[in-house]
């Protein structure tokens, strides 16, 4: 990869970063909670990744982000009070973000007509408040020819309004420029700014000295000096600020024409003893806790921008998000560990079977030092397993935005409460999760949500709630989307399901059952097709993507008061529940989601079907009897199944059979291994993993077992024709 | 990988692992060569061919194992903690190959190396790609190509 492409990969990582944190700043303030940090922190994403946009030149993405930055600019500064439409504008706004960071990497672009429909709601944004303030509109015009312009962020709101129209030649600048330290750890010089400035035009500069302390009390990391700077050029003063937009963040600027600048001056020094008073109680309280100087000092001061006096604030716990220290790494390289010390374990196990059988006395040193390892490595493997574990926050802030675009195209209202966010699962659960989780919103909000009349009809709120949970329960993972809704029209589906022949018309059905009937292939409640769920796929595409990651799927449904579609997943994918049973001398393993019962065979129940094939009767019906041993030619003669144990299983498809093996051994969590990498595919068989004495066992595919035992039979017969 | 199976006289020497078969001598690349280990127990695979003997755990990976005796039309091996495995890597794939014991390395010059004699064994023709004479006996040189199971062929 050449490097120029790797840079732009870490940018739009980044943008995905800071899409999200956009995203919840908005909703947080949707929810009432618009303290300056929230809202500086989402104008800081969008700034960010207009920012790394140019660099890039993806002029689309800028444009857009600019129009977008500047209305979250009058948000900042309270010109914009955010009611409920401004947050709706804003969120599908950032929705819109998305799409242009996609195209972005994408190389492709975004549709024309819902883009120009939000750049104009985010342009009247703009000229309404504008027009409140009474502010002339310099950024108006900005807006207008959509150029790359720096907006001015920090402008101080007394000389706002007094318009600066610059003449377009000799202009006087009166520039303080204060940095932080954080400017300086993020590798910017002082100097260079300087002299970029002094490339605009004529400049003199003086350093301010006054702020070092004695040597004893200097920090050699701090940031003691400032600049003022008289900058007489032909530049706006936007082209200045744009020399400090890297920077902005990390230094107090004033910037002002001259002779405004020369009241600002006045103004600094009636408030000079004023500064040095808070600095001097500042300084105290570095004094007492100078770990915590570092990150107070940068985060209190970002919108500071009201003048130059410092005043310092306890930061807001909950607005402010804490800045994480991670790290990137590439998958491979977590999984490459993980299957270490899956090694590891397994090894030790070997190595305390190995031990137990010398017989050595238990309160022996190697046998406690056994222990210890054994403690050790188990400990390992959660914190490594923790490492591919990722909170559920990031498919449900996806469902948000379905919300919105769904209860908008149905007319719909639609509130969506998250719940469990911070609920870790695997990476890849949590990525496969996207799809089927889509589609059941999907669901709930076209057909579970009422129209806002039907719902006040039925003495509802008008605004629908959807509820989107995560728990643990007992190692596994459960998902809860549940609507006030209508709950299952139980009539309807049974008509539908037997309207295409899914059920015979006469068939007695609990109510259970009959909204188990949804999941079944080609199954749809909506009468019309509507464009949102009706796209040739049902929840049986979502039971089966379900099934796949290892999950179950159930419904709850209450007449009038809605529907809870519960998921159960495992934790990881690298590790499966498994029943642990003997064939034919041989280990083998099943995985415990498609087992449903296990059966003791009786010669009473065992019944002979035409040429040797056998089903068992269970309560209701007859199910095949398939010896797992025949079919993976273990053994060619037949057994007793009465001496064995049969499994009543179910495949994905549904299908039911009882699988004979000689003995269940026990259930045990065991490590999937594929089979494919060196091997291929065999058929039967899923994968395969290894036991605590270090031996290879199979694992059972139920699928092609259950599903396609008339092929097997007919191979079974034919060895048995030999 | 690195190995090829080309005789390019203008090579120089190339080093091969000998090991015995039912009386018999043969060598192989040692380029291909990873490991060499004990025999394990192995899990036998269903629907596999005759000459798979199963998969084996080799540190956390599942590895099948091939009897080289049955893969070359000899009786099959009754293997005993005596018996060795090679592992050997080919284009990816790792696969163990059951032998009798290994003798030693030898280093071979391409030109050492005498097409196979044109006898009517297929499996002679498939497998061996060439003969060299060492230590008064012939040593055949096997392709490790050919030895692996094709993943197609083993899904029965």
């Amino acid at each position: 990869m050449d490097p120029m492409a790797a840079i732009k990969q870490t940018f739009f990582q980044e943008c995905e970063e800071l899409l999200t944190e956009l995203e919840s700043g908005l909703l947080k303030i949707e929810d009432g909670n618009d303290d300056p940090e929230t809202v500086n922190a989402v104008f800081r994403a969008v700034h960010s990744i207009k920012g790394g946009a140019g660099a890039f030149g993806f002029d689309e993405l800028v444009e857009f982000a600019h129009i977008f930055e500047t209305a979250l600019d009058l948000l900042r500064s309270a010109k914009l009070a955010p009611n409920p439409s401004v947050t709706k504008t804003f969120l599908r706004a950032s929705d819109s973000l998305a799409d242009f960071v996609r195209a972005a990497r994408e190389n492709g672009c975004v549709a024309g007509a819902h883009v120009k429909s939000i750049t104009d709601e985010l342009n009247a944004l703009c000229s309404g408040a504008a027009k409140k303030d009474g502010t002339s509109p310099p950024k108006q015009q900005n807006i207008d020819d959509l150029d790359f312009q720096p907006v001015a962020v920090s402008l101080d709101s007394i000389f706002e309004s007094t318009p600066e129209e610059p003449p377009p030649f000799t202009q006087d600048f009166l520039i303080r420029f204060m940095p932080k330290p954080a400017l300086y750890a993020k590798a910017n010089e002082a100097l260079c700014l300087l002299r970029e400035l002094g490339g605009l035009g004529e400049m003199s500069v003086e350093c301010c000295v006054d702020e070092i302390p004695l040597l004893s009390e200097l920090d050699p990391e701090g940031a003691y000096l400032s600049w003022s700077v008289h900058l007489r050029t032909s530049a706006d003063e936007a082209r200045v600020r744009e020399i400090f937009e890297f920077v902005e963040w990390d230094c107090d600027l004033d910037i002002a024409a001259a002779d405004v600048g020369r009241l600002l001056e006045e103004f600094q020094a009636a408030l000079e003893p004023c500064a040095k008073l808070v600095s001097l109680a500042e300084q105290q309280k570095n004094n007492n806790q100078h770990m915590a100087s570092a990150t107070l000092a940068p985060s209190d001061e970002h919108d500071d921008n009201a003048g130059p006096v410092k005043v310092a604030h306890p930061s807001n716990e909950n607005g402010a998000y804490p800045a994480q220290t991670t790290i990137r790494v590439d998958l491979n390289r977590v999984d490459r560990l993980i299957n270490l010390v899956g090694e590891l374990v397994i090894n030790q196990a070997m190595l305390s079977q190995r031990v137990a059988e010398a017989g050595l006395p238990r309160a022996s040193s190697v046998v406690i030092g056994l222990d210890e390892l054994e403690q050790l490595t188990r400990d390992i493997q959660d914190s490594v397993m923790a490492i591919r574990a990722q909170p559920v926050k990031a498919v449900f802030q996806r469902m948000s935005r379905t919300v919105r675009e769904i209860a908008a195209m149905t007319g719909k209202s639609v509130r969506l409460v998250t719940e469990g966010e911070g609920t870790e699962v695997d990476k890849t659960v949590v990525e496969r999760l996207t799809d089927p989780l889509t589609h059941m919103i999907r669901n709930a909000v076209d057909h579970g949500i009422e129209t806002p009349e039907a719902r006040a009809a039925a003495g509802k709120a008008e605004e629908g709630s959807l509820r989107l949970s995560a728990t643990h329960r007992s190692g596994r993972v459960v998902i809860e989307v549940a609507d006030d809704g209508a709950g299952l029209n139980r009539g309807r589906i049974r008509e539908i399901a037997v309207s295409r022949g899914l059920i015979p018309a006469e068939a007695d059905l609990t109510d259970d059952e009959i909204d188990n009937l949804i999941f079944l292939p080609g199954f749809s409640t909506a009468s019309t097709v509507s464009n949102i769920s009706g796209r040739g796929v049902g929840m049986d595409v979502v039971k089966r993507a379900i099934q796949a990651l290892g999950g179950r799927i159930s419904i709850a449904s209450n007449p009038g008061r809605g529907s809870t579609f519960s998921m159960s997943l495992p934790l990881t994918l690298a590790v499966l529940d498994g029943m642990v049973v003997t064939v034919a001398d041989q280990t083998l393993v099943v995985p415990l989601t498609a087992v449903i019962e296990t059966l003791q065979p009786k010669n009473a129940n065992v019944h002979v079907l035409g040429d040797g094939a056998r089903v068992i009767a269970t309560r209701s019906s007859f199910i095949p009897l398939i010896d797992v041993g025949s079919v993976l030619f273990y053994r060619t003669e037949e057994t007793d199944p009465t001496m064995q144990v049969a499994l009543l299983v179910e495949s994905e498809s549904g299908a039911r059979c009882a699988l004979l093996v000689d003995a269940i051994q026990g259930q045990r969590q065991v490590v999937i291994k594929s089979l494919e990498t060196n091997y291929g595919r065999v058929c039967g068989i899923a994968a395969a993993t290894i036991l605590g004495d270090g031996r290879v066992a199979l694992i059972l595919d139920v699928d092609a077992i259950v599903d396609r035992p008339r092929m097997d039979r007919a191979d079974q017969t034919l060895v048995a024709a030999e | 990988m690195a190995e090829t199976h080309t005789l390019n006289p203008k090579q120089g020497p190339q080093e091969f692992i000998a090991f015995h078969i039912g009386g018999q001598t043969y060598c192989i690349d040692i380029m291909a060569v990873r490991e060499i280990r004990g025999w394990t127990p192995a899990t036998p695979l269903p629907h596999a061919p005759e000459f798979v003997r199963g998969v084996i755990n080799l540190r956390g990976a599942v590895l099948p194992v091939i009897d080289l005796a049955a893969r070359l039309g000899l009786p099959q091996s009754e293997p005993t903690a005596r018996h060795a495995v090679i592992v050997v890597q080919f284009s990816g794939q790792v696969v163990g190959l059951l032998v009798d014991a290994v003798s030693n390395i030898l280093t071979l010059t391409p030109d050492a190396i005498q097409p196979t004699p044109d006898v009517a064994s297929e499996v002679a023709r498939t497998f061996i790609r060439g003969v060299v004479a060492a230590d008064k006996q012939m040593i055949g040189v096997l392709t490790v190509k050919n030895l692996l199971p094709e993943a197609a062929a083993s899904a029965a």
